[in-house]
This record gives C-alpha cells, structure tokens and sequence, in this order.
C-alpha cells in the first residue's frame, strides 16, 4: 500500500496536447477516403450478397445503372425502375446512356467499358434481362453485377 | 516552451482546437460512404447475328433451370439443397474425364496436382474433360435477382475453387490476383489454361 501512497502524489493527468493531431489524422483519413455522392438515387438499393467478388481494375470505365422499385412509390408506382444519372429510362433507352458514357472514354477505351448493375436482390430477373439485352446490342459487354462480400459461416 | 521575457506570450488558444476537429470529424464520418465498387464480373456474348447451330454432347452440359418460384432444377432433377451442394456437383462435372482419349486431355490431367486429381472421376455419362465442360443456367423472367446471384456465385466459386487449387492458393488468394503484375498474370493464365471458364447464360423464358 505504503508503495502506492507514494505514486499518488506524481501528477494523474494525461496529457492531452497530441489528442488534436489525432483528431487531425483521422479527420484527414476521412475526408481523402469520403466519396460524395454525385447523384441521388431514387430506387431502393439492397444489393445482394456473394463470396466471388472481384475488384474493378480501372474506375473510371465503369458506369453505373441502377434498378430497384422507386422510393416514392407515391408518384412512380410500385414497378422496379431502371435509373441512369439522375432520370428514369426505358430499357431500350439504354442504348443512348451507352453511347453518352462511352463518348466521354478515349477512342482506346471505349471497348473496356464496364457497366456496373446495381440491383436491388427483390427485382426480378425479366427487367435485368431486359437491360442486359440491350447492353449486348449497344456493345457493353462488360457487366459487373454489384454485391456485397457475404460472411461464411 | 520558448521563454519570451519582454513581451506576453503571443499564443493562440489552441485548447479548441481539438473540438473544431471533432465536429469535422464527425460531420465526415456521417456523410462518408466507403465506396464499394466490388461484385460478379461477367462478359455478354457478342449481340446476335445469324443463329449458328453448334453441336454440343449433351453430356458435357451441366444444366441449371430456375423458375418463378425460385425453384430449381438441376440435371433435370429438382434440387432442393442449399446452393452450396450445388457448387460441388458443378465441380464434380468440371473435374470430370469421361473420355481420355485425346493427348490433350491425357495431359491436362498429368498437369493438375495430386489434390485435385482425386477429385477427379471417370463417370461416362458426365463430361469429357474439364476442356469441354460447359454449365448453362437458364432463369425465368419471374426469378428473383437474388437467387440468379447465388447460383452465378456458386458457378464462379466451383470454377476459382478449382483454378486456385490449381496454383496451390486458397480461393480468396485467386480473386486478389493483379492482373497488371507480371508474375501474378502469369500464374491467373496458367491457373486457366486448359480450363475454361465456360458458363452460359441463356435468356430468360418470358
């Protein structure tokens, strides 16, 4: 005890003059990590899960279609919509989408393009293929179904 | 600290510095989402031109259906096992040397290692060789999205499975392969060679 007694007397306080410097560490963590969201995605999004997932190697070949039943229901019905930027479209408007998102790769590229689905794991398979017929016709071969690492158990 | 003797300490209160960072911090950490840009990587055939006939062995053909009620049948048998049985039939039809007759095939099989040729087994009815192997699954426009995924990532895993045993790697190690490394492409091609990775996707029945 008496061996205690004596510690008690050093000061007890931590020091807390780095505590900003890694506060300033994480925040810069997060604000090089944070991707802001270009464009509001108006359909629910509950992507499935699956182990076989791969890495896109190159980001800015992908382009994004997203399908899932509209969160207003209210005003676009109940239906799973294909949503391209911020509009809904047709699955035969895709071609256009296409065209516009392989203009903006370089002449080289425009083959690699890879066009990222995310689908909500309640739609059904007609509209997916739907969309990927289409994507066969325009020339978009690349598909990446979206997915979540799912955990084994 | 430095002293200063003749004038005040010109300090700036620095002792809130630590929450302004804070409320960053936290204003980042609500509005971050980590991107994910990860999922099933799959090539669309060529769009149609002329419908070519292509005679293919019934036998080599491992065939998956789905229907609206998210049912399955499997080699004309409905499966009502968890997928993941499913993967192992799927390899067991891959790994299958129904005929060794071809020098091809006669080396393809000296090639895989010792754990994988005990997988292997000699069943006529199934395919020929892992060379001629195909899975075709066939879904209904009524499928959920859900149990299409599923069973391409069971048909993906039985495939990679088999491709990183190959190399003598676990699955996960096969999938991070880096395609612009030099020796990491070469051990995914040789990993592949022999093997395609032959999984067809019919179009759905209206």
């Amino acid at each position: 005890m008496s061996k205690f007694k004596k510690n008690s007397k050093a000061s007890q306080e931590i020091p807390t003059a780095a505590l900003p410097d890694i506060i300033f560490m994480l925040l810069f963590f997060f604000m090089v990590t944070t991707v802001m969201r270009e464009q509001e995605i108006l359909v629910k999004q509950i992507l499935p899960k699956a182990e076989q997932l791969s890495k896109i190697q190159k980001k800015s070949l992908v382009s994004h279609i997203y399908i899932g039943e509209p969160k207003n229901i209210g005003i676009y019905g109940e239906e799973p919509k294909i949503q391209t930027n911020d509009v809904f479209v047709e699955p035969d408007e895709l071609t256009l989408f296409v065209n516009q998102e392989k203009d903006k790769l370089s002449e080289a590229e425009r083959d690699r393009i890879t066009m990222a689905l995310n689908i909500d794991s309640e739609v059904k398979m007609g509209i997916v293929s739907d969309v990927e017929q289409t994507l066969r016709k325009s020339n978009a071969r690349k598909l990446l179904y979206k997915s979540l690492k799912s955990v084994k158990d | 600290m430095a002293r200063n003797k003749d004038r005040g300490t010109p300090e700036v209160n620095s002792g809130s510095m630590a929450d302004i960072a804070f409320l960053l911090l936290i204003f980042f950490l609500v509005t971050t989402t980590i991107a994910n840009d990860k999922g099933i990587l799959m090539q669309l055939p060529p769009p149609p031109e002329e419908e070519i006939e292509i005679k293919l062995q019934e036998r080599n053909i491992f065939k998956i259906l789905a229907n609206s009620n998210d049912q399955l049948l499997v080699e004309n048998e409905p499966f009502g096992r968890p997928i993941s049985e499913l993967k192992e039939m799927v390899k067991d039809h891959i790994l299958n040397f129904g005929k060794l007759s071809s020098t091809e095939t006669i080396d393809l099989y000296n090639s895989l290692p010792g754990s994988l040729k005990s997988q292997v087994k000699q069943d006529p009815s199934s395919s020929d060789s892992p060379g001629d192997a195909i899975v075709s699954f066939k879904a209904n426009r009524g499928t959920s999205y859900k149990l299409y995924i599923d069973v391409l990532d069971a048909l993906h895993s039985a495939y990679n499975e088999i491709y990183a045993e190959r190399i003598g790697i676990t699955a996960e190690e096969f999938l991070q392969l880096d395609q612009s490394d030099d020796l990491q492409k070469r051990a995914y091609k040789q990993a592949r060679a022999g093997i395609p990775k032959a999984i067809s996707i019919a179009e759905p029945d209206k």
